[in-house]
């Protein structure tokens, strides 16, 4: 007999595990009582209350955070509003040599800080690991390198700094929000009190030893941990000068209510329905890869999510075929296993919320499809989702979902596309795919969204500036404008 | 009156008042068809073929994949100083990668050119190793096609099992795909019952929109597998141009009914890259075409790292490379 003969039901095809390879996780340490840092020290909050924040993959508690009341508040304002004279006063290429130590040490504690965001937030260890970190990072070279241009950035006009700023923000990207938020802030001279989300706080923590580590003087940052209440404080402390937040459009507009007639400034970044446009002629299989990026990527909590597709009704059965095959391959499970496609949802109500729109969309008419996927017992979880059969007055068609699913509408023309992308209350971004370049501008011309992506989806850049339309905000984040957040003009 | 002629309005192109249309000739098209091809995004297949390359794949998994490389091994050499001893050397390894540990599996093929062929059949008859020719004026293509057929017809007479041929790059990138077809189909009847892979040469194609129009191309002419180089050309297999021949083969596939292989070559060297390929391979065809039937890796120096990956793997340590033979 040969050497080589073996066993033909080995022949017939092969049965591949992938073995877990989870990320080490005892490369970080996560305090089990962690205080407010204000004025450049780790202080027992007031309140003398704290609250549980848990690993969404496992239900584990990880730590207990401060809750800062509006006493906390106060002195966090206080103390940025101290460190304000001396830190917009300071020569600007200074400024600049303490952000860019900040990116450096970003980077330097990369692995550390992606494990924790992992942890914390139930996100693939392989999305913190190559895009939440890299890009906030980023964002802090690129602020660092306007804080002494700031007068070329503005040509003409003399930008000053505002003052304290309040910043909150979500839960979807902790770090990178945080990033968005205090890298230009800091460039253009102002300080910052800025309040994380209460189920992803530790990366924020971590991040202010951060800035102790790279001895940025004292109150020029400040963490205030807490819910919506602890917000409500920064928002509405008078010594506030300008507000940044990003969240759901609902508190949105409850911030921007509280603020009429006060004369702070106002930057909102809220949700988004976006369109994925696909044209018969599109590439397809790179189009799918873009579709399942733009809509599993990070559960879908993202505010630019891709969550609607807009397919051109000749290609719609192809596509769609190619999609559900691509579901089936997508890796749900240990976030922190470097295999790992699709993660945790972040927390309970958001599975609540994303449990009751998909039952909506059932009991509406849409049809379901969910690939075989094994949940895993413990912990929150919702599987690659994709509805089709929706039409534009289905709530899974107008309504930000925030999870793991997508709803598939069909258009015949160009025209029809353009309506059905903008026919909605939000405008953040968009997506199209076609081989003619022609049509990318035809159709970006007429898109009321902030972003629009061609041939690809959530590609992000700290020089690229970020915002939506309508009911998704006002303001941009990134790039030059960016700035124009931070600086008085006058 | 024929109800296409009365529909159209005009006079019919062929036949005659009552006659129905003859049905087109089944290739007449082949240039519009060829140019109808769906277009590849260079960015988005360059990004998901790095994803992939990104997957972890340790311990058991890692085992089960290094044992499938070897299974799956054409192990080549190509060179004009190639003789009746090397070839036996090569032909041993092939056989018994490993002397002395007989968990470890002969490799699937052999590759040679033509004059080879005879010593490295006699060497591996019996085994269940495959002898592979390289044929059609291989790596150029740059002859006459009766020669093709020719060369091809006497390696498949000396013994060869499975003939790698080259399309005419020159008659491809000129436009004229009738010429690569029709020559495809010619040497695919001259190989007979030995099986057909198709070189691409992805390398001097120049975009991903021609690598899929001629995998497709090969394909529709008969191919029994796709083959991305010759090994002789710099870009030989890279990680994009392989998912773009995969899913073309998906497509065909879904299209046609018909299972047509994939063979990387060129430039493989370590055992991760050939992992990177399994994996590319398995999260685009799936497992069904993890078989040596439908999935080859052509390579001359990879076997070694494959080994010594294995014993690590088993030991815990790297051992030195004279625990390897080289052949």
């Amino acid at each position: 007999m040969a050497l080589t003969a073996r066993p033909p039901s080995e022949l017939a095809g092969f049965d591949w595990e992938y073995a877990p390879a989870p990320e080490a996780r005892d490369i970080v340490t996560i305090a089990a009582r962690n205080q407010l840092y204000i004025g450049g020290k780790f202080v027992e909050p007031h309140s003398r209350k704290f609250f549980k924040t848990v690993n969404p993959a496992t239900e584990e508690t990880l730590a207990e955070v401060a809750e800062a009341d509006e006493v906390d508040v106060d002195r966090a304002v206080n103390a940025a509003g101290e460190a304000f004279r001396s830190w917009s006063r300071l020569q600007p290429a200074r400024r600049a040599r303490y952000i860019f130590r900040i990116s450096r040490l970003l980077q330097e504690r990369s692995r550390e800080l992606a494990v924790l965001e992992t942890l914390d937030g139930g996100k693939p260890i392989k999305e913190s690991r190559d895009v939440d970190l890299p890009l906030a990072a980023a964002h802090f070279f690129y602020y660092a390198g306007w804080a002494d241009k700031l007068e070329w950035a503005f040509p003409n006009r003399s930008p000053r700094p505002l003052g304290v700023a309040g910043q909150i923000i979500p839960w979807n990207f902790p770090l990178l929000m945080l990033a968005w938020k205090i890298a230009p802030a800091l460039a253009a001279g102002n300080t910052v009190v800025l309040k994380p989300a209460e189920t992803t706080p530790l990366s924020a923590l971590l991040f202010a030893e951060i800035c102790e580590q790279a001895e940025l003087p004292p109150g020029v940052v400040n963490i205030v941990t807490g819910a919506g209440q602890t917000g409500s404080y920064v928002v509405s402390h008078p010594g506030v000068r300008k507000v940044a937040f990003t969240g759901s459009t609902e508190v949105g507009k409850l911030i921007q209510r509280g603020l009429a007639g006060t004369g702070k400034r106002l930057t909102l970044e809220l949700g988004g329905k976006a369109a994925n446009i696909v044209f018969e002629d599109a590439p397809l299989d790179q189009a799918v890869e873009g579709i399942v990026n733009g809509i599993y990527f990070n559960q879908g909590h993202v505010c630019c999510a891709g969550s609607r597709l807009l397919v051109q009704e000749s290609i719609q059965q192809p596509l769609l075929e190619k999609l559900k095959l691509r579901l089936g391959t997508l890796r749900l499970g240990d976030p922190l296993d470097k295999n790992t496609d699709v993660g945790a949802i972040n927390s309970k109500q958001q599975l609540a919320k994303i449990t009751g729109l998909v039952e909506s969309g059932v009991r509406e008419g849409a049809e379901i499809y969910q690939p075989e996927c094994r949940l895993p017992e413990r912990g929150y979880w919702f599987p690659p989702t994709l509805f089709t059969g929706v039409s534009q007055s289905h709530r899974i068609a107008r309504e930000e979902i925030f999870g793991p699913v997508l709803s598939v509408l069909t258009f015949r023309t160009p025209e029809e596309a353009v309506e059905k992308a903008n026919n909605t209350p939000y405008g953040l971004s968009a997506g199209i795919w076609t081989d003619k370049g022609s049509r990318i501008l035809w159709m970006t011309e007429r898109m009321r969204a902030g972003v629009v992506w061609a041939n690809t989806y959530n590609r992000f850049d700290p020089t690229s500036p970020f915002g939506g339309y309508k009911e998704s905000g006002f303001g941009r984040e990134g790039g030059l404008q960016g700035l124009l957040a931070y600086v008085d003009l006058n | 009156m024929a109800t296409a002629v009365s529909r159209s309005g005009g006079t019919p192109p062929t036949g005659g008042p009552g006659k129905p249309f003859p049905p087109p000739p089944p290739l007449s098209h082949l240039g519009s068809l060829m140019r109808g091809v769906r277009s590849v995004d260079q960015v988005g297949v360059e990004e998901r073929a790095a994803a992939l390359g990104k997957r972890s794949i340790k311990k058991a998994s890692k085992l089960a994949a290094l044992d499938l490389v070897i299974r799956c091994m054409d192990l080549t050499t190509l060179e004009g100083a190639d003789t009746p001893g090397k070839v036996a050397a090569l032909c041993s390894k092939a056989v018994r990668p490993q002397p002395g540990d007989a968990s470890v599996p002969s490799v699937a093929a052999v590759c040679v050119y033509p004059a080879m062929v005879p010593p490295a059949v006699a060497h591996v008859r019996g085994t269940g190793v495959k002898v592979a020719s390289v044929a059609t004026a291989f790596p150029s293509g740059q002859t006459f096609t009766s020669i093709k057929v020719a060369e091809t017809r006497e390696a498949v007479i000396a013994g060869a099992d499975e003939i790698d041929m080259v399309i005419d790059r020159g008659a491809f990138l000129s436009g004229d795909y009738q010429k690569v077809y029709d020559e495809i189909q010619e040497v695919k009847e001259a190989a007979g019952r030995a099986h057909l892979k198709v070189i691409l040469e992805t390398g001097e194609l120049g975009t991903y929109d021609n690598v899929r129009r001629a995998s497709i191309l090969a394909m529709a002419a008969g191919a029994d597998f796709i083959k991305t180089s010759t090994g002789k050309v710099t870009p030989a297999a890279t990680p994009p141009v392989s998912l773009v021949m995969m899913e073309a083969i998906r497509d065909f596939h879904h299209e046609t009914g018909r299972s047509v292989g994939f063979k990387p070559a060129g430039g493989i060297r370590a055992s991760k890259t050939a992992i990177h390929y399994l994996v590319l391979l398995y999260e685009t065809l799936g497992p069904t075409w993890m078989t040596p039937d439908r999935f080859r890796i052509g390579a001359s120096s990879l076997l070694n790292d494959v080994l010594m990956q294995i014993a690590k793997e088993r030991d815990g340590v790297y051992q030195s490379g004279d625990y390897f033979t080289i052949d």
